[in-house]
């Protein structure tokens, strides 16, 4: 059979599968797999452009995608009635505070001889422009927190189109990126590991407890959707009547429709930066990326500057996650940093890479289908194998009801097994790179 | 007095919490740390691996304490603690022939052991969330204080109290322990020297009839006993929970690097170091500022410079200054 083939049918068993869920369980569910799948195709891809071409082991996902996800809501949003006025203005200049003082602390460092003499100048600065930091911020957080908690207690956004948040989610994701890969880079590849999983564990901290940005656990909700929302659709005569027209109700043919205008917006994002990944995967830029993993060495020996090629394709991986981020904030209009889970938002995006096939964008993709479909319909399917196993057992007996109980955590245990079992017996994934 | 109420109130708000955690972290980092010397490898499944013993270990002492054994004043879970290691030991080496071993045959580059490991991870999570559930669990029974902070004011006739927890002093005896003995094999019996000479130069040891799945099986023995101790302590010290676990990652990666990786005192070191910073930096200092200073100069607000939901920002912003600063850690490590 040949690649090509291949790899189409591959595309249709997903495509079957999928179908499937739409004809046995909801048409409702299946777009909602789809969609999701093309967000996680979307992440897939950032990260195969980091590990796939450039051989770089990211496991921050989970910190960029919630980045984006703030971005939605900083650019999305409405601006707080009074929240500017209130305590805007001093955040502001605390940040830029903050900023200036660790500017000040590196200029420092760089013009300074090296001795006590910097060391002490470098602590001063930096303890001291904390302390200048905290005093401006306090108070103007604690003004902002006081107006109307209930609803507010935050600074809000821009009140700009909510589309414009997706970019921005990458430019937010790329800052990000920058500071760590600046670190990190160039020094084991272990050490970007570890320091990309606490910028996630930090970003995830800072937006639970930073309530004048992001209200915290308290959530953000209603964030400004880019397509009709279900209940104007219901009112609306026109759609009621196409959706009478198909045979629908207004309120199922609303939801439909709004998950499949997502699925349009969401579909035409993934072919730009498929297209655009392809193209460089086939650039002078991703041969040269691709010589780079494969022997370090050689391509420093060939003049290539390989510290700042994995910089710059750390921070465009890393920026397509934001997107997808920000994406998908959009989707559930609101921003909830109490879910943001590693497993969920890092390793399951490894695991899509891994199974798809590592260096292969295509492979991303099949593989962000695949796996979400599997994330979603594993727990269904464990409580079923759970039940037949506990079949025989007593009604009541506490094993049993562990056993039905526990069926929920099935899917770490599967998604584990699959990465190992793809890394061992078919370590290029199911798409090999060519 | 006013002096000594300061001293008192720091050591009951940082000294020794800071010593008790420092213990813990220094115990997870040597497991770290000895991984890495040995199979070259992070090993990012060893939060879970510290969950797993936990587990195991709190398994036993529900079972010890339905049958009514206990140690008294102890916790039960230090008489399960040793089958906890068994069942951690047969874990690992379980991990170690079906997983790592095919890829150690293979020669495979270190980063794919990592994404391994993570393979391992998400199945060692699984498989405790399974058994045992995502909740917090509190498993310490038998007395809960050496001085309780009332005993200790009515004691010394001090303003400030000092509460010294058994768990605290527990970990910090069970550490020294174990890092004792741990120096002791290393040092002066075969196997830990065989096990040194691996970790310095792999090819000069092979040379020399070091048997390689020899040194790597007793390696993942002492990980087990190492895993255990640490994930029991810190389960007895604060609560069992499988998450808690996963995010201890970052503060023991953090020790280990600031030690220097592969290296064995660099782990203690980095472990005291990320801990007393952790504690300081998200601890209000008002009690003990107010005590010291005078009535003019007392502080008005906390002098919290973080609150404690940032405690994983200071290891890591602890590990990045290492990473710019000197990437091999404060003792030499084996990573560059």
């Amino acid at each position: 059979m040949s690649e090509g083939i291949r790899n189409t049918l591959l595309f249709l068993l997903v495509a079957g599968l999928i179908t499937y869920v739409g004809y046995a369980q909801s048409l409702n569910s299946a777009l909602l797999i789809i969609a999701m799948g093309l967000l996680s195709s979307i992440m897939a891809l950032g990260v195969n452009l980091q590990w796939g071409f450039a051989g770089l082991f990211n496991v921050g996902i989970m910190g960029f995608v919630a980045l984006g996800g703030l971005a939605a809501v900083l650019v999305g949003m409405p601006p707080t009635p009074g929240g500017f006025s209130a305590g805007g203005v001093g955040v502001l200049v605390a940040l830029l505070m903050g900023g200036a003082t660790i500017a000040a602390a590196v200029y420092a460092t760089k013009k300074m001889r090296k001795g006590w003499l910097r060391t002490v100048v470098v602590i001063v600065l930096l303890v001291g422009g904390f302390f200048v930091f905290r005093a401006l911020l306090d108070p103007s957080v604690a003004r902002i927190e006081e107006i109307n908690p209930a609803e507010y207690g935050y600074l809000g956004g821009l009140g700009w189109p909510v589309l414009l948040a997706w970019p921005v989610g990458g430019l937010f994701a790329a800052g990000a990126a920058w500071l760590i890969g600046k670190t990190a880079l160039g020094l084991r590849s272990d050490y970007l590991a570890i320091a990309t999983l606490g910028i996630a564990e930090i970003i995830i901290a800072v937006m639970k407890n930073e309530d004048w940005l992001t209200r915290g656990v308290k959530n953000v909700i209603g964030v400004p959707r880019p397509v009709p929302y279900e209940i104007d659709l219901q009112n609306d005569p026109s759609f009621v009547e196409r959706a009478a027209q198909l045979g629908m109700d207004p309120v199922e043919g609303s939801t439909l429709w709004v998950k499949f205008l997502y699925v349009l917006l969401f579909g035409a994002v993934l072919l730009i930066l498929l297209w655009m990944s392809q193209r460089a995967l086939h650039s002078p830029w991703g041969r040269m990326l691709r010589a780079i993993r494969d022997n370090e060495v050689a391509a420093e020996a060939m003049g290539k500057d390989v510290t700042a090629r994995h910089l710059q394709v750390f921070i465009l991986g890393s920026a397509v996650c934001g997107i997808a981020g920000a994406m998908m904030t959009t989707m559930d209009s609101q921003l909830t940093p109490g879910t943001y889970q590693p497993l969920r938002f890092t390793f399951l995006i490894w695991v899509m890479v891994i199974v798809g096939g590592s260096g292969n964008n295509f492979g991303a993709v099949l593989g962000g289908f695949l796996i979400w479909f599997l994330w979603v319909q594993v727990e269904p399917i464990g409580l079923w194998l759970m039940n037949v196993i506990t079949y025989g057992m007593a009604e009541g007996s506490p094993l049993k009801a562990h056993l039905i109980d526990s069926a929920a955590h099935m899917r770490l245990l599967t998604m584990g097994l699959v990465l190992l079992i793809v890394l061992r017996f078919s370590p290029r994934g199911l798409i090999p790179e060519k | 007095m006013e002096f000594l109420n300061a001293i008192v109130a720091l050591s009951n708000y940082v000294l020794i919490p800071g010593i008790a955690y420092g213990s813990q972290l220094a115990l997870g980092a040597l497991g770290v740390t000895l991984v890495y010397g040995i199979l070259r490898f992070s090993n990012f499944a060893h939060g879970d691996t510290m969950a797993f013993g936990a587990m195991v270990t709190i398994l036993f002492t529900w079972w010890f304490q339905s049958m009514g054994l206990s140690l008294g004043p102890l916790p039960t879970a230090l008489i399960a603690l040793p089958l906890g290691i068994l069942g951690t030991m047969g874990l690992l080496l379980l991990t170690d022939r079906f997983v790592y071993r095919f890829y150690r045959a293979q020669k495979a580059k270190p980063v794919i052991l990592v994404i391994v490991s993570l393979g391992v991870m998400f199945i060692m999570n699984g498989i405790v969330r399974f058994i045992i559930g995502a909740d917090d669990i509190n498993f310490l029974d038998g007395e809960r204080f050496i001085i309780s902070a009332r005993d200790f004011k009515t004691m010394t006739g001090l303003d400030e109290g000092l509460a010294f927890r058994t768990t605290q002093l527990i970990t910090i005896v069970t550490a020294m322990i174990i890092v004792a003995a741990l120096f002791w094999f290393l040092n002066k019996t075969r196997s830990g020297k065989s096990m040194r000479a691996y970790s310095d130069n792999e090819d000069l040891a092979l040379l020399s009839g070091i048997n390689p799945e020899r040194v790597v099986m007793i390696t993942w023995l002492i990980v087990a006993v190492l895993a255990t101790v640490a994930g029991v302590l810190y389960g007895l010290d604060k609560s069992f929970k499988p998450f808690t676990y996963f995010q201890l990652l970052l503060p023991i990666f953090a020790s280990a690097i600031v030690g220097g990786l592969g290296n064995p005192v660099g782990a203690i070191a980095g472990g005291f170091v990320i801990a007393f910073s952790e504690v300081t930096i998200t601890y209000a200092w008002k009690k003990v500022l107010g005590y010291l200073l005078p009535e003019s100069l007392e502080p008005s607000g906390l002098v919290q410079l973080l609150s404690t939901d940032y405690k994983f920002a200071v290891s890591f912003v602890i590990l990045l200054i290492v990473l710019l600063v000197k990437p091999t850690g404060l003792f030499k490590g084996q990573a560059v």
